[in-house]
C-alpha cells in the first residue's frame, strides 16, 4: 500500500477496550480501496455520527461512487467515534483515520462532511481536533485538508461558517466532481497562493460556497445588517446545485453491506427527489425542488443490481413521499411479481394518508414481512392542517386506516408537531380525539378490542429556506405544557385512551436544534464553547445536555444583545436581513413571504405536480423543471439465474 | 416496532427440509472483533447471495433456518466455530463451501461442509482448545503462573452476565493447561482446554483466574484463538474432530 502509513496497528490494540469493535475495522462489502498514487485528489467523506447511523446514509453512499469511479479521485469514508475510543486515541495519541484503509484524515486533500442534522456539529470538532486539524478555517495552512460542508443542514451553514473552507448547497453528485475537477486543476497549476488560492478559486467558481470570502455587517439592535463578498470576483450569492435526470446518476449502485448492526438492515433506492406537496414546515420539501422521478425500469435495473450486490432482505423504495411516484404500484407490483417466493420484503418509509392505499400495501408486504403503517398528519386539527398545508383531511385518515383496518392491519402510527404557527392548546388537544376516532374506526372495522394507535409527536423546529423562517418558535417550556396537556387528555380517555401509545419528544432539545437552524456565524462560538466543555452526539439524548447550552450561550454572549431566544422564539419582520438570504435554494423570497401570509389566513397551495404552477421561483431561477412519468413501461419477469 | 398482523396468516407454502449440512468456518484477523450477531447477518446475506437454497421457517416473519453451536466471544479468534443449514433443495458439500465461502467476506472462511448424518451434534463438542497470546509479558511469568493455576483446587472468578454479575469456579473447568512449543517470539503464551459447561468458562474468566492466583495483569489486550471445538480424546487433553461421525457414514453409504 502507497501512501501514508495506516494507523492499524495502534488502533487494533485500543478495540478490545471500546463497545463495538467491528464498527472500526472497515473492510465492508462493497467498499474501495484506491492506490493512493494511482489518482491526484483524495477525499474523506465523514458522516459526523456514529457507524450504525452514518453507514446507510444514502448522501455518502452516492458520493463515495461517485467519486470513486472517477479515475483521479480516491475517496474513503470516516465516521464519529464514541466517547470510550475518543479517550484511547487522546491517550495513545492516535490521529484520526479512515475506515477504508485507516489512513490518518489529515493526509487526505478534501475533508467532505454531510450535515443531515444540524446535532453533528459538535461531532466535526471532535473529528477536526483528532485529526489535528485547527477547528478554526482561518487556522488551517497547506498540509490540512480543506473542510467542506454539505448535506440539507447546509443551506445555512452559517453557525458552522468559523469551521468549514467551503460549503456545497443542494444535490452533491455533480458538485463533488467539480471540486475534484477544480481541485486537480489548482495541483496541476503548482498549488498558485497555496490555501487561500485555491479557496478564493472555488469562492469564484460559485460551485461552492466559501464563508471567509464573505463579510457579515450587524446592526446595532444584532441583526444583519448587510452581507458582502471581499473580493470583487466572487458571487453575492451562491446558488444550489440540481441534478437533472436521475436515470443519468443511478446511485448507489452497490450498496455497502456493514458487518456492524446498523439503523437501516436494507437496500435503499431513491425513487425520486424534491417534494411539491407543499408543507409549509418542511425544509427537504422546499430545497429539493423541483420533483424529479426516477423512470420505473430504472428502479428495477437498480433493484435487481443492488439485491445480487448486497443479499439485503428488504428493499426500500426512499423519497420525502414515496406513494406520490407517478407510477408506484407498477413499481410495486412488478418488484412483488419478479421477487415472488424469495423473501424480499419491500417498504416505503414515508407515505401520505391521501396517497395511501390497499392495493399497494397488498402489493408491498406480498413476498416478505408486513411492515407497520405509519402516517404523518403533523396536525390535530383541519384549521391548523390548512396553516401548514398538510391538505389531508380527517376524513382520508379515518377512510384509509378503516380499510388497513379491515384487510388485516391492526396498529397505527401517527405522527404529530406541536408548537407550529398559530397554534392553540385546542389544537393539541384534538390528537386525543383524532386518535380515538382510529381507534373506534379500528374496532368497528375490524371487530376486534386489539386495534392499537401509537401517536408520537416533538416540537416544531422552524427551519431556513421555508414559509416559516420568520415564525417565533414556541419556546420549550410552552413545548412541554402542551404535551403534559394531551398526555393527561389520553390518560383521561376512559373508552379509548388504553388503545391509544403516546410517544413524545420533550422542548429543549428542539430549542438547540432552532438555535443551530437560523443562527448565524455568531452562533459559532457556542458551538465552539459547548464543545469544549464536552459536548458530543447531540442528538442522543443520553449524551444531549440542555444546561451546557444554555451555559454556554450565556457565557459567550454575556456582553452581547443576542441570546438563544434572540435566535429562536423571536418572530422576524420582512425586511430583516437573514443569516442564509446570499445562500440560493431557487425559491423565491417573496413567494416564501407570501406563502407564510396565506398559512395566517388558513390558505391552502397546491402541487404544481397536478395544478398550475405557483411561481416559488425554482424551476425559473436554476433553469429546472418537473420530470415526472408516467413512462408506460413495465417491468418484465428476470430472466432466470 | 411490531408491526400490525392480519387475523389470518396469509397463504404461504414453506418447502419441506431435504437435507442438511453442517459448516466449520474460521473467523480471522480483523473480523475477529465482530459479534456473533455481526457474524449471523453477514451469513446470511451471504447465503443470499450465493443463492443457497436455505429453508424458511412457517409463520408470518420466515426465518432462515440455521442452527448456531456456541460462538466465540467478541474479539476472539477462532479456527473452529460450527453451524447447521437446513436446506429445501439437495446440494454438493463441497459446492456449498465454495460459494458460501466466496460470498462471506474474507476473515469469516468456510473450511469444510460436510452432510449432516448423525444426531447429538452439539453434545460432541464437549470442550474447547483456546490459545491465549500476551504479547507484553515474559514466557517464564506467564508460565510460572498458569503453574500456580493448575495446582489450585478452585479460583473463583466473577463475570457480568446478562442476568447480574455471576461468581463461579474458572479452575474445575479446565482439562489441560500448557505453554506453546513453537514459540520464537519469547512471549508469554498458554494453550488451555475448556470443558464446556454453565455458566461457560471463557477465555477471559482464565485471564481473570491467572489475576488471582499470580497477579498477572498484562497491558496489552491478550490475543486469543479458538483452536479447536469436539469431543474431549481418551488422553484427557486432545479435542477431537466433531465431523469426524458425519464424514464416516457418508463415506460409508457412497
Amino acid at each position: 500500500m502507497t501512501g501514508p502509513a495506516s494507523v492499524f496497528p495502534q488502533l487494533e490494540a485500543l478495540l478490545p477496550l471500546v463497545a463495538k469493535p467491528i464498527q472500526y475495522v472497515g473492510g465492508e462489502l462493497n467498499s474501495r480501496q484506491k492506490e493512493w498514487d494511482s489518482v491526484d485528489v483524495r477525499w474523506v467523506l465523514l458522516y459526523p455520527d456514529a457507524y450504525e447511523v452514518g453507514l446507510p446514509n444514502q448522501g455518502v453512499q452516492i458520493l463515495y461512487e461517485v467519486l470513486n469511479d472517477q479515475d483521479y479521485v480516491l475517496a474513503e469514508r470516516s465516521y464519529a467515534v464514541w466517547p470510550d475510543l475518543e479517550a484511547l486515541l487522546r491517550e495513545r495519541e492516535v490521529p484520526f483515520f479512515t475506515v477504508d484503509t485507516h489512513r490518518p484524515v489529515v493526509a487526505f486533500d478534501i475533508l467532505g462532511v454531510s450535515f443531515s442534522t444540524e446535532l453533528g456539529y459538535t461531532n466535526l470538532l471532535t473529528v477536526l481536533d483528532l485529526a489535528g486539524i485547527p477547528l478554526h478555517a482561518i487556522d488551517r495552512g497547506d498540509e490540512h485538508p480543506i473542510v467542506v460542508g454539505g448535506g440539507h443542514a447546509s443551506f445555512n451553514p452559517e453557525p458552522m461558517a468559523d469551521f468549514l473552507d467551503a460549503v456545497v448547497i443542494g444535490d452533491g453528485e455533480e458538485a463533488a466532481i467539480r471540486v475534484s475537477e477544480l481541485v486537480r486543476l489548482w495541483k496541476s497549476d503548482g498549488e498558485p497562493d497555496g490555501r487561500a488560492g485555491l479557496l478564493l478559486r472555488l469562492a469564484i467558481s460559485g460551485v461552492v460556497y466559501v464563508p471567509s470570502r464573505y463579510d457579515v455587517e450587524y446592526l446595532p439592535d444584532g441583526r444583519i445588517r448587510r452581507v458582502i463578498p471581499n473580493h470583487p470576483e466572487v458571487p453575492w450569492r451562491v446558488s444550489k446545485h440540481t441534478v437533472m435526470d436521475l436515470d443519468q446518476w443511478p446511485y448507489p449502485k452497490t450498496p455497502l453491506v456493514p458487518l456492524a448492526e446498523t439503523v437501516h438492515e436494507r437496500m435503499s433506492v431513491e425513487i425520486f427527489r424534491g417534494c411539491t406537496r407543499g408543507c409549509r414546515f418542511c425544509q427537504a420539501g422546499m430545497i429539493t425542488r423541483p420533483v424529479r422521478e426516477r423512470s420505473i425500469t430504472t428502479i428495477g435495473d437498480m433493484v435487481e443490481q443492488g439485491l445480487k450486490a448486497t443479499g439485503f432482505e428488504e428493499v426500500g423504495l426512499l423519497s420525502l413521499s414515496s406513494a406520490d411516484h407517478s407510477e408506484i404500484l407498477e413499481v410495486a407490483r412488478g418488484l412483488a411479481d419478479r421477487y415472488e417466493g424469495t423473501e424480499t420484503s419491500l417498504s416505503l418509509p414515508s407515505t401520505r394518508v391521501d396517497a395511501f392505499n390497499i392495493d399497494l400495501a397488498n402489493e408491498l408486504s406480498r413476498n416478505g414481512r408486513r411492515s407497520g403503517l405509519t402516517f404523518a398528519p403533523e396536525g390535530g386539527s383541519e384549521r391548523l392542517r390548512r396553516v401548514i398545508n398538510k391538505n389531508a383531511s380527517e376524513e382520508d385518515l379515518i377512510r384509509t386506516v378503516t380499510a388497513a383496518f379491515a384487510a388485516g392491519w391492526r396498529q397505527v402510527k401517527l405522527y404529530f408537531m406541536c408548537g407550529l404557527p398559530t397554534e392553540t392548546d385546542d389544537d393539541v388537544l384534538q390528537i386525543a380525539r383524532l386518535a380515538a376516532e382510529v381507534i373506534k374506526a379500528g374496532r368497528a372495522a375490524s371487530g376486534r378490542r386489539d386495534i392499537r394507535c401509537t401517536v408520537s409527536i416533538g416540537g416544531f423546529v422552524p427551519k431556513p429556506h421555508t414559509p416559516f423562517q420568520w415564525v417565533g418558535q414556541l419556546s420549550p417550556e410552552g413545548i412541554d405544557a402542551r404535551l403534559y396537556k394531551l398526555r393527561d387528555a389520553i390518560r383521561a380517555d376512559r373508552e379509548y385512551g388504553k388503545a391509544i401509545g403516546l410517544r413524545y419528544h420533550e422542548g429543549q432539545p428542539g430549542s438547540i436544534e432552532g438555535l443551530l437552524s437560523r443562527g448565524d456565524r455568531r452562533v459559532g462560538a457556542v458551538i465552539r464553547k459547548v464543545w469544549e466543555d464536552g459536548g458530543r452526539f447531540d442528538g442522543w439524548s443520553e449524551h444531549f445536555s440542555y444546561d451546557r447550552w444554555v451555559q454556554a450561550a450565556a457565557e459567550v454572549w454575556a456582553a452581547d444583545c443576542i441570546d438563544i431566544a434572540w435566535f429562536t422564539t423571536r418572530e422576524r419582520e420582512q425586511a430583516e436581513v437573514l443569516p442564509w438570504d446570499h445562500l440560493d435554494s431557487g425559491l423565491d423570497r417573496d413567494w416564501l413571504w407570501d406563502d407564510w401570509q396565506s398559512a395566517l389566513n388558513d390558505e391552502q397551495i397546491d402541487d404544481c405536480r397536478w395544478s398550475p404552477c405557483s411561481d416559488c421561483g425554482v424551476c425559473d431561477q436554476l433553469g429546472t423543471s418537473i420530470q415526472i412519468g408516467p413512462t408506460g413501461r413495465t417491468l418484465l419477469p428476470l430472466t432466470p439465474r | 416496532m411490531s408491526a400490525g398482523r392480519p387475523q389470518r396468516q396469509p397463504d404461504r407454502e414453506v418447502a419441506p427440509v431435504v437435507q442438511r449440512v453442517r459448516v466449520h468456518h474460521a473467523k480471522r484477523g480483523r473480523l475477529r472483533f465482530s459479534s456473533h450477531r455481526d457474524f449471523q447477518r453477514a451469513l446470511e446475506r451471504a447465503i443470499r447471495r450465493a443463492g443457497v437454497p436455505i429453508a424458511f421457517s412457517a409463520g408470518f416473519s420466515p426465518h432462515p433456518r440455521i442452527s448456531y453451536a456456541g460462538a466465540a466471544p467478541t474479539g476472539v479468534a477462532s479456527e473452529a466455530e460450527y453451524l447447521e443449514l437446513a436446506l429445501s433443495q439437495h446440494v454438493d458439500p463441497n459446492q456449498l463451501a465454495l460459494a458460501l465461502d466466496a460470498a462471506l467476506p474474507p476473515g469469516f472462511d468456510v473450511i469444510e461442509v460436510v452432510e449432516a448424518a448423525t444426531s447429538d451434534f452439539v453434545a460432541r463438542l464437549e470442550v474447547s482448545s483456546w490459545l491465549i497470546e500476551l504479547p507484553d509479558l515474559a514466557r517464564d511469568q506467564v508460565e510460572a503462573a498458569g503453574q500456580l493455576l493448575w495446582a489450585a483446587d478452585q479460583v473463583e472468578v466473577s463475570r457480568m452476565t446478562k442476568s447480574g454479575l455471576r461468581t463461579f469456579d474458572a479452575r474445575s473447568a479446565l482439562v489441560h493447561l500448557g505453554g506453546e512449543q513453537a514459540n520464537p517470539a519469547g512471549c508469554g503464551i498458554l494453550q488451555v482446554v475448556v470443558r464446556h459447561c454453565t455458566p461457560a468458562v471463557r477465555p477471559d474468566d482464565v485471564l481473570s483466574a491467572l489475576r488471582q492466583v499470580a497477579d498477572l495483569v498484562p497491558l496489552v489486550p491478550p490475543v486469543v484463538t479458538r483452536l479447536a471445538q469436539g469431543p474431549l480424546m481418551p488422553d484427557g487433553r486432545s479435542v477431537g474432530d466433531p465431523l469426524v461421525a458425519d464424514r464416516e457414514f457418508v463415506a460409508g453409504s457412497g
